[in-house]
């Protein structure tokens, strides 16, 4: 009923508005309300902060890769932070401390969840926009400060914040343990405080448009996996980041009220005896991981849930165990809140809580296998189209099995112990997390880049860029594991200084030039991008030949998304190569009534009536035959 | 793509003829407008080839032949990456594989190495049944017009089976998990046995401070509020504790007897990590921590198991900590008993004379001070 008030409202809106609505460049472009404009606005200030963050990322590969050389256009280039050629050792912190901000949070999850999220809850559900345009408008562009106050780090004298993008106290807490700890960590602090709140208004929109304005006979058992991965996405970040928030504040507090949360029994420099007493450094890293464990899901179940969507599409096959998968998705967002000791197991807390901790993390791991194993079901006996989204999907699922695996070793606690920090979580963590999702999220943008931009991106080009991608991903980060299992240990700029991580030296140079392959391959994508929005092929309605609702949407955008009244839905999504049916995919707006020669009935689990007609309709099939 | 190029092309010309001028001061822009130059040769060959096949594709469709069938080219590729990358893996195993950490040093690392292995074991499992899987399925069921895909949306059976073996393989590795980990951390402290020998680890920027108890076997207490520039560490010198307390430069451990490192840190946390002993833990200001373990190897017979000459035990620092967070060591030698000894005996106490001086130690006060010494003797 709710919805049906909704979409008369906003038609009868959509008539009268013409007269006093002046559609300016300032309100479509800039400050849009429309949900499709915003998805597009977070996926190209996403695409923007990724390849910023990439471009650290190469600097600091550089520095690991020729720790003694120097190389005068660094110095030209970067200045201060580079005397002589060479990073400053407290740059290179910098540079990694802000590739991993701005990876996880900007690109990850505002540059994943803000565009697909936006695009296609309300074009995937049957909503004209989201529940609140207005407040997912200030989301873009809190988001937007955000990132404009964590890149302006860059231009202050000390440099930005530079204790690993965990930013643990009292390293981040007091200003005089290192450079990147004074003006640089408060803006750190700040920009992330105006992401979390874009965070939280997205969210809230995210949740509240999923629960309340789909389309009719849109049940929740109808929606495609992708808006299921937002949903739960979007719930776990309402109930995780304002945790964050209280563990930011208490840091500002501490660093510029002189409270003592975080602070107990310090001596700065062997002589400074501070006055801090009685707060608890490991109190922040709580507060941290447990909004740090569930971002990781956060950032992960968005691109579980387009490849789920992208690889039954392709695969011309319904995504094996619909429900399973759903459930295997529910069963990580609960869990996620009670694993977040397993970055903690050194730290020193009580040995038994690990031991929890412990058991938790490795109950997580079943509904990921199980997600695993219904992806590769899903690819057998299909009739697999390799489109560029595709193989994303693939790689996807191959680095979320690599990097899961290694999950195992560091969530036990036992074998953390020896590995914690090392070059084996930098290693585990950029294939299940970066990797994977930084994959899911470009299946996503080469498959619904027609619906976003109304052309078709250049399919080869996207074939190239997904093998060198591919690859070199593996080439930088396989190694990595092996590093690890030596005792190298992260963020340490330079591997000279111990004799055992010499032998390193060359890996890291070939890990490098891997690294900067990747890198040069992006320029593919990014070219292919631009391209392709002004001259792309023109798209068809439908082009891969999906299901799903946003493919009955006109190709030129409108206000309101659908001309005329939104289309109802009548089956899930999956309805693919279903036998007996006409074509090979059967849309979710085609009723059951149309296709009475594949209907299953198993269509018919919640409804007598048809199932009724159904049983009807195939004893008259019958009798007609022996009639024959 | 070929207008991109040209256009890219052309930027490229101008930032070499740029390096043309710079030649005379060489901050590296010629060897970097170099490697641009040869990236957009790369972009323009690329261009050419995608050029070539859409044209050979056009006239392919002209002479009504099929044109490149690309989910085959794709299928084969991904049969292609799974050998390769069948190699690479094994290469990696092979070559990499070998230059990873030596077999535990210390007790309870032994067990370590066994949970580790036994791990490894079952994911390389995994990894290889599910990644094969993936590859073979692609390069199997590539895109057939003729075909149509297999209508399978799901298989209770099935989906039970593959809930419940993973979880039953991560029961086993929970309960194994969960009791090694409970024998090493286990407090024997608490069962009254308490460890050979006590040493303390105090991590600041960018050093590690060692402290041994002297011929009582006792640390003093320290106090971080007594920090200063001759008491670094904060000892509490009205403890008679303290007095024979110990400075080292090098940790010297004796072989086969169990140490308790007390873990301290004064400015940021630091993190303890000696890996061949497969010890870590973090040093968190305020919060002191202890790690508990019993060297098995002694440095020269660790020298001579690896054939390093130069071979030495070590502790890294592995919690970020600032910029010389790189470099911040400490070298570990086991030793056996004997040794260790003799090496204890030559280190100097912690209360020097300037600290004795600080103190004010009034003329009486070291009289009482050196027949305890005398004592002890």
């Amino acid at each position: 009923m709710s919805t049906l008030t909704v979409h008369d409202h906003v038609v009868s809106h959509h008539e009268e508005d013409h007269g006093h609505h002046k559609a300016t460049f300032l309100n479509t472009y800039v400050f849009s309300m429309d949900h499709k404009m915003i998805a597009k606005q977070f996926l190209i200030t996403g695409i923007a902060m990724a390849f910023i963050a990439m471009m650290l990322s190469i600097l600091f590969r550089i520095q690991l890769a020729y720790p003694d050389k120097a190389f005068p256009l660094m110095e030209t280039l970067l200045g201060r932070f580079a005397p002589g050629g060479r990073l400053d050792s407290n740059f290179y912190l910098a540079l990694v401390t802000i590739h991993g901000t701005i990876m996880v949070f900007f690109v990850l999850t505002a540059g994943l969840s803000g565009t697909f999220a936006n695009l296609l809850i309300p074009l995937q559900l049957g909503v004209r926009d989201m529940a609140s345009p207005f407040m997912n408008m200030l989301s873009y562009w809190f988001f937007f400060i955000a990132c404009g106050i964590m890149l302006s780090s860059f231009f202050i004298q000390k440099g930005p914040a530079s204790g690993g993008w965990t930013i643990y106290p009292p390293l981040s807490a007091l200003p005089k343990a290192m450079p990147g700890s004074g003006l640089g960590m408060t803006l750190w602090l700040i920009s992330m405080i105006f992401f979390i709140a874009s965070q939280l208004m997205a969210g809230i929109n995210y949740v509240s448009t999923i629960l309340n304005m789909r389309t009719k006979g849109m049940d929740l058992w109808k929606m495609p996996l992708s808006v299921w991965a937002l949903f739960l996405t979007a719930v776990l970040g309402v109930l995780s980041f304002p945790v964050l928030v209280a563990g930011v504040v208490l840091l500002v507090f501490d660093r510029s009220f002189g409270t003592s949360f975080y602070l107990s029994e310090i001596v700065l420099n062997s002589s400074q005896v501070q006055p801090f007493e009685g707060g608890s450094p490991i109190l922040f890293q709580h507060l941290f991981w447990f909004l740090g464990h569930p971002e990781v899901y956060i950032v992960i179940m968005p691109a579980m849930g387009i490849s789920s969507e992208v690889m039954s599409v392709n695969s011309r096959k319904p995504i094996f165990g619909y429900h399973a998968m759903v459930y295997s998705l529910i069963g990580i967002t609960v869990l996620s809140f009670i694993v977040w000791g397993h970055h903690m197991f050194v730290t020193g807390m009580n040995p038994f809580l690990g031991g929890v901790f412990m058991i938790t993390t490795l109950i997580i791991a079943v509904p990921s296998a199980v997600k695993t194993f219904n992806w590769l079901a899903t690819l057998w006996r299909g009739n697999i189209r390799f489109t560029s989204a595709m193989l994303f999907a693939i790689g996807m699922v191959s680095f979320f099995i690599s990097g899961g695996l290694t999950g195992i070793f560091l969530g036990n606690a036992a074998l953390d112990i020896n590995l914690h920090d090392t070059y084996f979580v930098v290693a585990h963590f950029h294939l299940v997390m970066g990797s994977a999702a930084i994959f899911g999220m470009l299946a996503g943008v080469y498959h619904w880049f027609p619906k976003m931009f109304g052309r078709m991106m250049n399919e080869r080009l996207g074939y190239l860029h997904f093998w060198l991608t591919f690859i070199g991903a593996y080439l930088v980060f396989f190694p990595m594991h092996f590093m690890g299992l030596d005792g190298v240990p992260r963020r340490y700029y330079a591997f000279t200084e111990f004799e055992s991580m010499k032998q390193w030296l060359s890996v890291n140079t070939f890990i490098t030039w891997a690294a900067i392959m990747s890198a040069l391959a992006q320029l593919a994508f990014l070219f292919n991008f631009v391209h392709s929005i002004f001259w792309g092929k023109k798209a068809p309605q439908n082009p891969w030949n999906a299901n799903t609702l946003e493919w009955t949407t006109p190709v030129e955008h409108i206000h309101g998304n659908w001309p005329g009244e939104i289309p109802t839905v009548y089956r899930w999504p999956y309805d693919y190569s279903k036998p007996g049916a006409e074509h090979d995919f059967i849309p979710q707006t085609t009723p059951l009534s149309e296709t009475m020669s594949s209907n299953l009935p198993h269509d018919f689990e919640d409804n007598p009536i048809g199932l009724e007609e159904h049983s009807k309709w195939t004893s008259t099939q019958k009798s007609n035959e022996e009639v024959k | 793509m070929l207008l991109g190029t040209n256009v890219l092309f052309a930027q490229g010309t101008g930032a070499a003829g740029a390096t043309a001028t710079d030649a005379v001061k060489d901050n590296g822009l010629a060897t970097a407008g170099y490697y641009i130059l040869l990236f957009l040769i790369v972009c323009f060959i690329i261009g050419i080839v995608g050029k070539i096949l859409r044209v050979f594709d056009l006239t392919q469709q002209i002479q009504s032949k099929n044109p490149i069938n690309w989910d085959n080219v794709m299928g084969v590729c991904c049969l292609i990456f799974l050998i390769a990358g069948a190699y690479g893996a094994y290469w990696e195993f092979t070559v990499q594989g070998a230059m990873i950490l030596p077999d535990a040093a210390s007790e309870h690392g032994v067990k370590w190495d066994e949970m580790f292995w036994t791990t490894t074991t079952l994911t390389m499992i995994v990894f290889v049944v599910t990644q094969v899987l993936l590859f073979t399925f692609l390069f199997k069921y590539r895109h057939n017009a003729n075909r149509r895909g297999h209508f399978l949306p799901h298989n209770n059976t099935i989906e039970k089976v593959w809930t419940i073996a993973p979880a039953i393989v991560l029961t086993i590795l929970v309960i194994f998990g969960f009791f090694t980990w409970q024998q090493i951390t286990d407090n024997v402290d608490a069962k009254g046995e308490p460890a050979s020998i006590n040493v303390d680890i105090t991590g600041h920027q960018f050093a590690w401070e060692l402290r041994y108890p002297g011929k009582d076997a006792r640390l003093g207490k320290t106090d971080y509020k007594l920090v200063s520039g001759t008491n670094k560490l904060g000892i509490n010198f009205k403890d008679k504790d303290s007095y024979d307390d110990l400075q080292a430069d090098t940790m010297y451990l004796p072989v086969r007897k169990s140490v308790r490192l007390n873990i301290h840190a004064q400015d940021v946390i630091h993190s303890v990590y000696m890996p061949h002993f497969r010890v870590q833990l973090n040093a968190v200001p305020g919060l002191p921590t202890f790690f508990k373990f019993k060297p098995t190897i002694t440095t020269a017979e660790m020298r001579i198991k690896l054939d390093k000459p130069n071979f030495e035990y070590e502790i890294l620092c592995n919690k970020v900590c600032g910029g010389a967070h790189y470099n911040m060591k400490k070298v570990v030698r086991v030793v056996t008993e004997a040794e260790y000894q003799a090496w204890l005996s030559q280190q100097k106490p912690y209360l020097t004379d300037a600290i004795k001086k600080d103190l004010k130690f009034a003329a009486e006060k070291k009289e009482v001070q050196s027949n305890r010494l005398a004592l002890n003797n």
